[in-house]
């Protein structure tokens, strides 16, 4: 009896993509059953199914202590490929496929005006709050208003203007916040700020950056709107990057004093 | 064949990256400044060049609409991968800041789309769905 669970794990982790596609398949099927037959239609099954991965990451973290979720489970390393950059980028860039470019063309001053809006808020926002939990610090004030950018953006920051590593720490952790927030909040919220056409879904993948965040919260709203938000998004972490460790350093320390 | 249409997919996710990269170079940031949307802008002129020259057959089609397809559930996964742990256990200052950032840029929203509004930008309609959408 013992023999058999390491025989079955041995095949699982061999074919690691593979077992990511079955499981990961019988996850999104059972989220659409719930959403069909007990959520009554108000929640969408990708929805449910993204809240669903985000509740196992969670389950593995607290099991694990590592920092890929489930990926840290030897036979579920497949998930972490499955879900992993090289493959998220080629779908996000599939959902292109179709799109008019006269769309993307026609909203770019919006695009624009909410990745500027969007990166200078956070980082305004971000540093006031660690103003007010008692940082006087103007880099580690930057680096947690880069967290509340991107889990990137905060990192990058906080090392170019070295930072220590709690305070990065810290900077990570509200990235990672924000992002899972953008996922479960935003099919939530959708209906109320007008989330519902291209043009909108530009402005909103602009305002809010972080394109995990945005690939999940759009996905679980509407498909269609992918391509446009996942549009934007994707300039904002390296905008922050840019603009962090520079125009907000100075900004900060010249409010706050060095 | 499909492999002609995953390879158009992923030949504009290459030079999207590669363009992100080198921007992100000549600007100083160690990251892909806005790599992907470039692989999107690409993969929208060729596909549409390439449907208007009459060279895109329905197969080639599908490898690209395959992984369009598939992105739902990719995402899944990457959200089985993330590091919530962390984020729910870091302290008060980062979900104080993560969450206020998430609860300002949803409630901006509706002001910035109030510039320059146009009238072709109606919500939609619960339309028909995309390829492969599992609704």
């Amino acid at each position: 009896m013992n023999a058999i669970w390491p025989s079955i794990e041995a095949v699982l982790t061999k074919y690691s993509l593979v077992t990511a596609f079955t499981l990961v398949g019988a996850v999104v099927w059972v989220a659409y059953a719930i959403a069909g037959r007990l959520a009554g239609g108000r929640l969408h099954g990708s929805a449910i199914a993204i809240l669903m991965g985000l509740a196992a990451a969670y389950v593995a973290g607290s099991f694990t202590g590592g920092a890929k979720g489930v990926a840290d489970i030897g036979w579920l390393a497949g998930v972490g490929l499955m879900g992993g950059a090289m493959l998220r980028d080629l779908a996000i860039v599939a959902t292109a496929y179709g799109v008019r470019l006269e769309e993307f063309i026609k909203t770019g001053l919006s695009g624009v005006v909410s990745l500027l809006l969007g990166v200078f808020s956070a980082f305004l926002f971000g540093a006031t709050v660690a103003y007010a939990f008692g940082f006087r610090d103007p880099v580690a004030l930057v680096t947690i208003g880069g967290g509340a950018a991107t889990y990137i953006v905060g990192p990058v920051t906080g090392t170019a203007l070295g930072a220590s590593s709690d305070i990065i720490a810290l900077s990570v952790g509200a990235g990672l916040v924000k992002s899972v927030l953008v996922m479960t909040l935003t099919p939530l919220a959708a209906r109320w700020i007008g989330l519902d056409n291209p043009r909108a879904a530009m402005i909103y993948g602009g305002l809010l950056g972080t394109t995990s965040g945005v690939a999940g919260g759009l996905a679980a709203t509407d498909e269609r709107l992918v391509p446009y938000g996942a549009m934007t998004a994707t300039f904002y972490t390296g905008l922050g990057c840019l603009l962090g460790p520079s125009v907000a350093y100075i900004a900060v320390r010249a409010v706050v004093g060095s | 064949m499909a492999i002609y249409g995953t390879a158009l997919l992923s030949f504009c996710l290459i030079c999207g990256l590669v363009v992100g990269k080198l921007i992100g170079l000549a600007i100083g940031v160690d990251a892909n400044v806005g790599g992907v949307g470039f692989a999107m802008l690409l993969l929208i002129v060729l596909s549409d060049r390439l449907r208007a020259a009459g060279v895109l057959a329905e197969p080639t089609q599908r490898g690209v609409l395959y992984w369009s397809a598939i992105y739902i559930p990719i995402v899944v996964a990457m959200a089985a991968t993330q590091n919530v742990y962390a984020a729910i256990s870091s302290g008060a200052v980062a979900i104080v800041a993560g969450a206020g950032a998430v609860v300002i840029g949803l409630a901006m929203l509706p002001l910035v789309a109030l510039l320059g509004r146009s009238d072709s930008d109606e919500s939609w309609p619960a339309g028909p769905t995309p390829p492969g959408d599992p609704r």
